[in-house]
């Protein structure tokens, strides 16, 4: 065998690095939402009677109940993460699917107050809107530009969590293939060098495969803290915008 | 390839080799070593600029002489709007920062790679899909954009071309240079080596770390803007629609918002290459280090307080306008800075004639013309006079292919030894130089002129009257993809075939001079700990 091995860097643990570089993404995803916020500002100056007019129009419970549920959701995130510095990997798990569970409903309800105003003809380009004032077509235009965008935004935190959730659930383990030209005798030493076990194989095989399943150790841990961190800083980014966007678009009669 | 490394350290370039093609294939499109990123956006983003010079002087060829020459006038539109999106999302904009900041960046601070790898390997996979997006446009069923590369709306909204897909282009590609620059502010916050403190990096670090927070504020911007464009066209959302209470022109504001920052992210990666290879050739240190390091900082802040100047005719407040266009006459300080400090640095230097030091000078002299041209469009009564002609197309040339364009040949050539470990000859790359700076101000300079005459810009016909003028360019384009033809052959020939590189063929004094040429994987075998500035020299006075 004389294949090159790729060197490998060894990988460094930085969390407040980490957390860095996740503040600045945070940051960019301010300044996207700035863009379509600056064209709020400039319509509800333009249009003030007709922004007060939509938001009457919109259904200020369910935005309420649709608010209640993203911030219950943030508590059920920092309490997951809460639980993972303890150690609880369980409690952990169980706290992150209750956030994805939240975040589920949020767009549920979402969907729902949609199809309500899209069955009353209230969308962007409707004939029905058409008849309406230009000020209102800025409303609506807004209302399903900023709560569609923000829901998409949802829907990609509903991804990372999920992705989170599974790594958290599975067993650590690893897996090698290595291949085998001719017989095999097997023997497993530990990294300092002892003999662990011996044994052989049957003559036909062509490779074998070694599984390791093992207990994570505190600097796994670590890591995982910090992945969950910033998993749960963007759900709380989330979070945070929609907390803009319930008063601007409902509750500002 | 040299293996002139302690103990044979093996070369980034051979790590992964000799297992077949597939294990070699996949240790270059699944690196993450911060080095073949680079390599890997060199490949890809000079591809696409041979296809935008390609398009470029298809347009000129059209224009030697007025009415139908070889293109019809919907050809030309796609033209020139291609060539603009090409050229400024696939070339301009990562150009710098990704192939050379991407590779020096963590060697000149002392770092084993960039803070986030994996999300850097992403960002060259999401250059990748804007970069096939971008083509598909150009081919699938209703034909090429026209809408310049600048998607005005209403025109933007309306036109049947494949605008959507151009534009998502544009958003995925802003999304790798968001990551890149993320990417490049982390890594010099948390990664700098022992000893690297803040005042003495590299200048070109400087540049890229200001670079990196332009991408990162203004980026997003202009992403929401290229959504909201999308919306109108497959929903109808009706924001910048008049018909519907909606207003364009703040379309023009979003859009300036992102695209003149975006300026300078172009040409402040260049500003830093400059920096590197003036005291490296003028065997002195920088003089004003601390002056060039802020005026980055300075472009990089006042560059985002300008975008007005690009709307000065399209309605604006006379406050307003007065106002950009004192701001706009402000960004001129930072970046003269800079100018009279490379020359100082180059007084009573012992310079030393390198091609990459002849392109620095070419850059010197065309980003000269280029920001005057641009001061004179500072002032409101001029601008509007000029406004939309071909002086616009002339001046933003100068600055950008000028100034960044030479500055990118001028770190190819530069850097060129280290990244293969490999010398370029010297005589073609002299010749053509010569090609190249003559065939440009023909092109270019006539450009400027037939503006001020007033030739509109975008225009496919024109009045008899332009004929010389446009003979001129077009045979000015041809010299000058004659002297680039030129420099990209020798280039490529010294791949294979050029001298082996020593460690530090130029006498330089940054870090990545100090490891061998190629690098080795994991670049410092031991990690430098650094105990004097940048450019200081044994026996120099100055840090």
């Amino acid at each position: 065998m004389t294949a090159v091995a790729i060197p490998h860097i060894e990988e460094h643990h930085d969390p407040e690095g980490s957390r860095f570089g996740m503040w600045l993404f945070l940051l960019t995803e301010i300044l996207l939402f700035a863009g379509i916020f600056l064209l709020y500002a400039v319509y509800r100056y333009q249009f003030p009677e007709d922004f007060h007019y939509g938001a009457t129009t919109l259904h200020t419970l369910v935005g309420a109940i649709n608010t209640i549920i993203l911030l219950t959701s943030s508590l059920t995130m920092v309490l997951s993460i809460a639980k993972l510095v303890r150690g609880d990997r369980k409690g952990a798990v169980v706290m992150l699917g209750a956030t994805i569970a939240l975040g589920l409903s949020f767009l549920v309800v979402k969907i729902f107050e949609w199809g309500d105003k899209i069955g009353h003809g209230l969308f962007p380009g409707s004939e029905e809107l058409m008849e309406h004032t230009a000020g209102e077509n800025m409303f609506y235009g807004l209302y399903f530009g900023m709560t569609g965008l923000h829901a998409l935004h949802v829907i990609v935190g509903l991804g990372v969590l999920a992705v989170m959730l599974y790594r958290l659930a599975r067993k650590p383990r690893m897996t090698v293939r290595l291949p085998a030209p001719g017989n095999v005798a097997l023997s497993l030493a530990s990294g300092d060098g002892r003999k662990l076990w011996d044994g052989t194989a049957d003559a036909d095989v062509d490779g074998v495969e070694v599984s390791l399943t093992y207990s994570k150790n505190e600097e796994m841990l670590d890591k995982e803290v910090t992945r969950l961190e910033n998993a749960g800083l963007y759900w709380h980014l989330v979070d945070v915008i929609w907390i803009f966007l319930f008063p601007f678009l409902y509750l500002i009669t | 390839m040299s293996h002139d490394a302690p103990g044979g350290v093996v070369s980034y370039l051979d790590a992964g080799k000799g297992a077949g093609f597939w294990p070699w294939l996949k240790s270059w499109i699944f690196t993450v070593d911060h080095k073949r990123i680079g390599i890997l956006y060199l490949v890809t983003i000079m591809s696409f600029f041979a296809i935008g010079v390609l398009l470029g002087i298809t347009m000129r060829l059209e224009l030697i002489a007025p009415g139908k020459t070889i293109i019809g006038p919907d050809t030309y539109n796609s033209l020139f709007t291609v060539h603009g999106v090409i050229m400024i999302f696939l070339f301009i904009i990562p150009g710098l920062p990704a192939i050379f900041g991407n590779f020096f960046l963590p060697i000149q601070i002392g770092a084993r790679d960039v803070f986030f790898p994996r999300i850097n390997l992403l960002s060259w996979y999401c250059y990748v899909v804007g970069a096939i997006l971008a083509v598909v446009s150009l081919f699938a069923g209703g034909g090429a954009p026209d809408t310049g590369w600048t998607f005005y709306v209403p025109y933007a909204v309306r036109t049947t071309t494949n605008v959507t897909v151009a534009v998502f282009a544009a958003f995925v590609l802003g999304f790798s240079s968001i990551l890149t620059g993320l990417n490049f502010v982390t890594t010099v916050h948390r990664m700098r080596t022992k000893g690297m403190t803040w005042f003495r990096m590299p200048l070109n670090v400087w540049s890229l770390y200001a670079t990196a927070w332009i991408q990162l504020l203004a980026t997003p911007i202009i992403a929401v803007t290229l959504i909201l464009v999308m919306l109108e066209r497959m929903f109808n959302l009706g924001l910048f629609d008049p018909a519907r209470g909606g207003d364009p022109i703040l379309y023009q504001h979003l859009f300036w918002i992102y695209s003149h920052p975006a300026v300078y992210i172009m040409i402040l990666p260049a500003m830093g290459v400059v920096s590197e290879i003036i005291p490296t050739f003028s065997h002195k240190t920088i003089f004003g280090y601390r002056a060039i390091a802020m005026s980055s900082l300075a472009i990089a802040f006042l560059g985002y307080l300008v975008w007005g100047h690009h709307m000065f005719t399209s309605g604006m407040g006379d406050t307003s306008r007065w106002i950009f266009s004192l701001l706009t006459f402000l960004v001129a300080i930072p970046s003269a800075i800079k100018v009279f400090n490379w020359v100082a640095t180059l007084y009573k230097g012992s310079v030393q004639m390198e091609p990459a030091l002849l392109f620095v000078f070419g850059f010197i002299f065309l980003f000269s013309i280029g920001g005057l041209t641009g001061m004179m469009q500072s002032a409101l009564a001029v601008n509007i006079h000029v406004h939309d002609t071909y002086f616009i197309v002339g001046h933003f040339h100068y600055v950008m292919f000028g100034g960044t364009g030479f500055g990118l040949i001028a770190a190819v050539l530069y850097w060129f030894p280290k990244m293969f470990g490999r010398m370029i000859p010297r005589k073609p790359l002299y010749i053509g130089f010569g090609f190249m700076f003559v065939g440009f101000n023909l092109l270019y300079f006539t450009m400027l002129i037939l503006g001020w005459q007033g030739m509109p810009r975008r225009y496919y016909d024109y009045v008899p009257e332009f004929t010389t003028g446009h003979v001129i360019a077009t045979v000015g384009s041809w010299i000058l993809v004659a002297g680039l033809l030129i420099v990209a052959h020798t280039v490529l020939k010294a791949v294979i075939k050029g001298e082996p590189a020593p460690a530090d063929p130029w006498g330089g004094t940054t870090l990545e001079w100090k490891i061998p040429s190629p690098p080795p994987h994991e670049n410092f075998v031991e990690l430098p700990v650094i105990e004097a500035g940048p450019y200081h020299r044994p026996g120099g006075k100055t840090p």
